[in-house]
Parts: C-alpha cells; sequence; structure tokens
C-alpha cells in the first residue's frame, strides 16, 4: 500500500496539525507515502475561476508525475480530493482535451496517459487498509464518545468525478471509520453541507452564519465533537467558530477535530504528537472524555 | 413492494399553524414515481394532501419537493431507486421557499429574481433585415443552459440562500449566463456589472448543491463561475471576490503553493483595512497556539516551481 502523497498547501500552512497527525497515524496502518515535493496546488476551484483550462493543465502535470512513480495519489483534504477527481474526469472523458493538455506538458517532458488514481484518505482506509485492520490498530476506543461527521462539500459532490457509483460506501465513509474507532455517529443535517469558506473574505457574515449554524447544530444534536476530513473546512468550522457565534451572540465550543487527530487518539496516541494543543476551540473536554491527558 | 411515504404537512388553516409528519403505507408498482404514490394517496386514501404536478415527465418543472433529505422532481424519482421493499421514504418541500400547504410552496421570490435578471434579449445597434444570426457553436453552448425547466429545486437546496434570502440564487444567476453568453445581446457588460453587487455572481460558495440536484444537468454553479471569468475579462470594479480569484492565481504563479496571509492581505486590499483588522484577534490566537509554522511567514516556493511558470506562460499565450 504505497502512495504518493499530496499533502495540500493547508495542511504545511494554516493547518500544520493536520500534517502532524497523519504522519504520526499512517504508519500504524500498513501505508507507505512518498510526498510530492513539486506538486503544485489544485488550484482549489479558485485558480479554475479564472482560467480552467490552466488548473487542468497544473493537475494534469500532477497526475503525470504520480504515473511516473507507478503510485496512485493519496490527499488529506477534502478539496485538493474533489479539484483533482474533477480535473482527473475531463481529462480522462475527452481525448481530444487530454491531448490538448499534454501538448503543453510535452515542454516539460511529461505526458498524462490517464491512469492514475486519486483518493482521500479516508476512502484508503476503508478501501485498501481495511475494517479488520483499523479495527486491530485500534487500541483505545472512543467508547462513549458522540462525534458528528463533516465532509466538506467536494467529498460529497459531484458523485459523478467522486465515483460514488463504483463505491457506494465512500458517501458513507466518515460515518463507518466513526464507527470502527468505538465512537457514536451523530447524524445531523448540515454534515454534507458547505462550512462557507470560500465566501470568508467576500461576504463575512452569511461565512459566519454557516459556521454557527452547523457547529450549534451538531451540538443541539447531542455531539461532543466535530470531525473533518478537510483542513479549509477546520480552517472556518475551528478557526473562525468563536467569531462565529459572537456573531450570533451565543456561544457554541464545539472542538474539531482533523480526522487523523481523531483516529490517533483511538490508536493510543498522546494529545502532544497530534498537535491537540494547536486546535483553536479546545479539545480539552473531548480528550477528558476519552481519558487522555491534553 | 410495499412503501412508507412520510409526508411532511401543513394546513394553514389549522388553529396551531405547526407542520407535522404524517404517514402513508402504500403498495407501489416497480414503474411507480414518488409522484404517482403521491398521486395514489390522495385518489385512495387522503383527498386533503396537496401536491404540485402537471406533465408528470420532467417537463413542467412543478413537482419539486424533498425526498430523503434532497431535492428533485417527484415525477422523475423511482420509488425503488430510493428504499427497498417495506422502507420509508421521508417527503418533504422545497427549502428557501415559504410554504403554502403541504408539498406546495410560493414560488413567487424565485420570479422575482429570474425578472431581476431581465431575462429577456437585449440586442444593441440598428435591427438587421433578416432574423439575428448566432453560430451554431454559441447555440450548442447555450442548450444545457436553456434546459432550465424552473423548478426550483437548486434554490430548495442552496447553501447561501439559507443564510441570506437576498442572494440572487442559482437558478437566476444561470440564466443571466444565459443571455451573457449570448452573442446576439448588446448588454453583456452592464449585465456582468450588475451581477458583481452584494447578492450577486461573487455569494456563491461553490458547494455544488445545485449541480448535483439539478434534475436538467443545468450546472448553475458552473455557468456561476463563468460569469465571474467573463466579468474579470470585462475588468468589473474588483471586489473581495474577484481580487481573490486574480491574487490566487497569481501566488500559485510566484510559489506553486498557497501562501494564506499574502492571500488575505492581498484579497481585502490596503483599501479595507477595517475588514483586514477583525481577523487580527483569531490570527494572534492561532499564532499562540503555534497553529502557524515560523516559515510560514516567508512561504518559499516549491522545487518545481520553473516548471509551473512555464506552464503558466505556455497557457496564457495559448488562450
Ligand atoms: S486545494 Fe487547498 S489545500 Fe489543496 S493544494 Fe490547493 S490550497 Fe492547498
Ligand atoms: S409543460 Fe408541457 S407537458 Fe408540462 S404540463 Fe405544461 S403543457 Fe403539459
Ligand atoms: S454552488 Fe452556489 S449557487 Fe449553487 S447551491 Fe451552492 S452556493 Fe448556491
Ligand atoms: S437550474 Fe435545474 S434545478 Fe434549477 S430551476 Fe433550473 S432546472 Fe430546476
Ligand atoms: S410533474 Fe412536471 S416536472 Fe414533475
Amino acid at each position: 500500500m504505497k502512495y504518493a502523497f499530496f499533502p495540500g498547501c493547508v495542511s504545511k500552512g494554516g493547518c500544520p496539525e493536520l500534517y502532524q497527525s497523519i504522519m504520526q497515524v499512517y504508519p500504524k496502518l500498513g501505508i507507505e507515502l512518498e510526498e510530492m515535493m513539486t506538486a503544485s496546488c489544485t488550484g482549489a476551484g479558485v485558480l479554475q475561476e479564472k482560467d480552467q483550462k490552466l488548473g487542468d493543465v497544473l493537475n494534469a502535470r500532477t497526475f503525470a508525475l504520480a504515473e511516473q512513480r507507478g503510485l496512485p495519489i493519496m490527499t488529506i483534504c477534502s478539496t485538493c480530493q474533489g479539484v483533482m477527481s474533477q480535473a482527473n474526469l475531463r481529462l480522462k472523458s475527452d481525448p481530444k482535451y487530454l491531448a490538448e493538455v499534454n501538448h503543453i506538458l510535452a515542454e516539460e517532458r511529461l505526458t498524462y496517459r490517464g491512469t492514475t488514481n486519486i483518493r482521500h484518505f479516508v476512502w484508503i482506509l476503508l478501501e485498501d487498509v481495511g475494517e479488520q485492520a483499523i479495527q486491530q490498530a485500534v487500541t483505545r476506543p472512543l467508547t462513549g464518545l458522540r462525534a458528528a461527521p463533516f465532509y466538506g462539500c467536494y467529498l460529497q459532490r459531484p458523485t459523478e468525478a467522486l465515483g460514488f457509483d463504483e463505491q457506494p460506501s465512500r458517501a458513507q465513509s466518515l460515518e463507518t471509520v466513526i464507527r470502527l474507532l468505538g465512537a457514536e455517529v451523530v447524524d445531523f443535517p448540515g454534515k454534507s453541507q458547505c462550512c462557507g469558506l470560500p465566501i470568508l473574505t467576500i461576504n463575512e457574515r452569511n461565512s459566519l452564519m454557516m459556521v454557527a449554524n452547523h457547529t450549534s447544530d451538531a451540538k443541539n444534536h447531542g455531539a461532543d465533537v466535530m470531525v473533518t476530513p478537510c483542513p479549509l473546512c477546520h480552517l472556518n468550522l475551528d478557526g473562525m467558530q468563536s467569531k462565529a457565534a459572537n456573531q450570533q451572540s451565543t456561544t457554541i465550543n464545539l472542538p474539531v477535530l482533523h480526522l487523523p487527530q481523531l483516529l490517533g487518539l483511538a490508536m493510543g496516541l498522546d494529545s502532544k504528537s497530534l498537535g491537540l494543543h494547536r486546535n483553536l476551540v479546545s479539545p480539552g473536554s473531548v480528550l477528558e472524555k476519552v481519558g487522555v491527558e491534553f | 413492494m410495499q412503501a412508507t411515504f412520510r409526508i411532511r404537512r401543513f394546513n394553514p388553516e389549522s388553529e396551531s399553524l405547526a407542520s407535522y409528519d404524517q404517514d402513508y403505507v402504500l403498495e407501489t408498482e416497480p414503474s411507480d414515481t414518488v409522484l404517482d404514490g403521491l398521486i395514489k394517496i390522495r385518489e385512495a386514501i387522503d383527498e386533503s394532501l396537496t401536491l404540485r404536478c402537471s406533465c408528470r415527465g420532467s417537463i413542467c418543472g412543478s413537482c419539486g419537493m424533498r425526498i430523503n433529505g434532497q431535492a428533485t422532481l417527484a415525477c422523475k424519482t423511482k420509488v425503488i431507486s430510493m428504499i427497498s421493499d417495506g422502507g420509508t421514504l421521508h417527503i418533504e418541500p422545497m427549502k428557501n421557499m415559504p410554504v403554502i400547504k403541504d408539498l406546495v410552496t410560493d414560488m413567487e421570490g424565485f420570479w422575482e429574481k429570474i425578472r431581476k435578471v431581465q431575462p429577456w434579449l437585449q440586442p444593441k445597434g440598428p435591427e438587421p433585415k433578416a432574423e439575428y444570426v448566432a453560430s451554431l457553436e454559441s447555440m450548442d453552448h447555450l442548450t444545457g443552459v436553456m434546459g432550465c425547466i424552473m423548478c426550483g429545486v437548486c434554490v430548495s437546496d442552496c447553501t447561501v440562500l439559507e443564510v441570506d434570502r437576498n442572494f440572487l440564487g442559482p437558478a437566476a444567476l444561470a440564466k443571466a449566463y444565459r443571455f451573457v453568453a449570448d452573442p446576439r445581446d448588446g448588454h453583456a457588460k452592464t449585465r456582468l456589472f450588475a451581477l458583481n453587487t452584494p447578492g450577486g455572481m461573487w455569494g456563491c460558495t461553490r458547494c455544488m448543491e445545485c449541480v448535483e440536484v439539478c434534475p436538467k444537468g443545468v450546472g448553475a454553479m458552473d455557468r456561476i463561475m463563468a460569469l465571474r471569468a467573463k466579468g474579470m475579462e470585462q475588468h468589473v470594479p474588483s471586489t473581495c471576490g474577484s481580487r481573490h480569484a486574480e491574487v490566487f492565481a497569481d501566488i500559485i504563479r510566484q510559489k506553486g503553493v498557497l501562501d494564506e496571509p499574502m492571500l488575505a492581505v492581498r484579497t481585502f486590499g490596503l483599501g479595507n483595512i477595517p475588514q483586514l483588522l477583525s481577523f487580527i484577534p483569531t490570527m494572534i490566537q492561532a499564532f499562540k497556539r503555534g497553529k502557524v509554522p515560523k516559515i510560514w511567514i516567508f512561504h518559499r516556493a516549491i522545487p518545481g516551481i520553473r516548471s509551473i511558470q512555464r506552464l503558466y506562460k505556455k497557457v496564457r499565450e495559448l488562450n
């Protein structure tokens, strides 16, 4: 189980605790990683607003680099995954377009043959690592912890690019993992909705209202913690939560963990090595519940 | 096959004015759509059940409703595609619009927004002798968006409308694109300037709900992204939205990866210091928690940067 690892800018910038925690967790799952040091940003859908073809060229370059190494790509960000999945679908379903893009890549001595498989860590957990191996890695089941999943738009839509037809379990992947870790799933309507981050600078009020709605909704449904496979969602749901609560004149205080952080807790890792002190909403209550020192 | 239809009911003439769920158990055929089931209920079990429908063939756009948590057309959704024998279907009226009775919603707000984008051709200059001519290619490009049947399904599930009633929403913005991209229309620029205001094309979060739920493959969000690109091409006055996209593209060109503080500072622009300042408490808290690595302040370019820059140049030359 070896992958070309695409960490994404946010895990190396605004959410270093994500990078830190995935590094702690993956070796214990039989995964091998080779980090793609020369890959560019996916464009996050923002570059694509200006120039979709440019975005596709940059992503095709990344896919070609992985193809050369003969490795599938692993992402740890819903946005990276979604943007790459969409680009890959466009390239693979239109040979003429792929040829055009390859023509541009030729100067870099690269060609993309369309064979690279790109998958998010949470899918790899279920499809490659497998339920049994996950259960074996769990040394500290999170019994009694009530966790609300939050996917991020790009890991839920569009279902065609994300291969939900071929792999229907992807639609419920977070819930499945939460259960395998011994925690209880808190279902709430916002789990596959938008965290609001893309419009934070454009319409702050609307963006923060989404943060407040989703986090308080999860809390009202009984969640002790929210867990997300997307660092961009985390930036808004964790980073902006107190500002969002202020805007709505309320308090929320719902800890939001990155998926590898939750996994790490169940695998017996300590809070420091998972970077939990870096989460802005203090995860103290969660740690207390699972019996880990903060 | 047996199915339970759990229907969200609302009667404006009831005393409590509260909505409630009511279960109906019925036998359905493999060929039955959800609409067929609802009509069976109305005809055989409960004639007070109120819904709107007409064509039964995904043409008229009147049977939009939420089925198992997602808006869709009831006449396009087979019961067996949603549940297995003995299962329960959850049926609710569309969101983001007032409910008149049971599954019937008030579409007035929807139409008002459609009217707002002036959905008619506005050619410029002297009239041609015969008809206005448009290339086959340009019309082909518009067939997708012209397929909109005004059902309101995308509006029901739009994330932004949930928190902001002033947002034009996916259907109206897609309709606006239909005219901006029509070669016979002479007012693309005026239209784009009008869409460059709060509630307009920059308000969308790119959540893709509208793309996913649309029964006609209109792809409203993709049209909104195309409006943004056209707006930037036409140099609409810069907003946080357009600056964000421009600066983002520029940072990737310089560094290969994203540099978030630079993105924030350059997006707000020096003209918007108050908003930038309002983020400082969060930033300080983040720094204190060690959330931000020190090297981040001087984000270095990735090793592959030369290659990225050559590709940027090449794509721009080709455009
Ligand atoms: S999509 Fe986001 S996280 Fe992914 S590489 Fe680009 S900026 Fe980074
Ligand atoms: S749109 Fe056409 S098919 Fe549908 S109800 Fe009207 S006339 Fe009939
Ligand atoms: S993509 Fe934009 S317009 Fe479409 S549903 Fe989401 S926020 Fe609304
Ligand atoms: S864009 Fe699609 S979902 Fe929205 S009103 Fe038109 S047909 Fe209905
Ligand atoms: S009844 Fe006309 S679209 Fe469903």
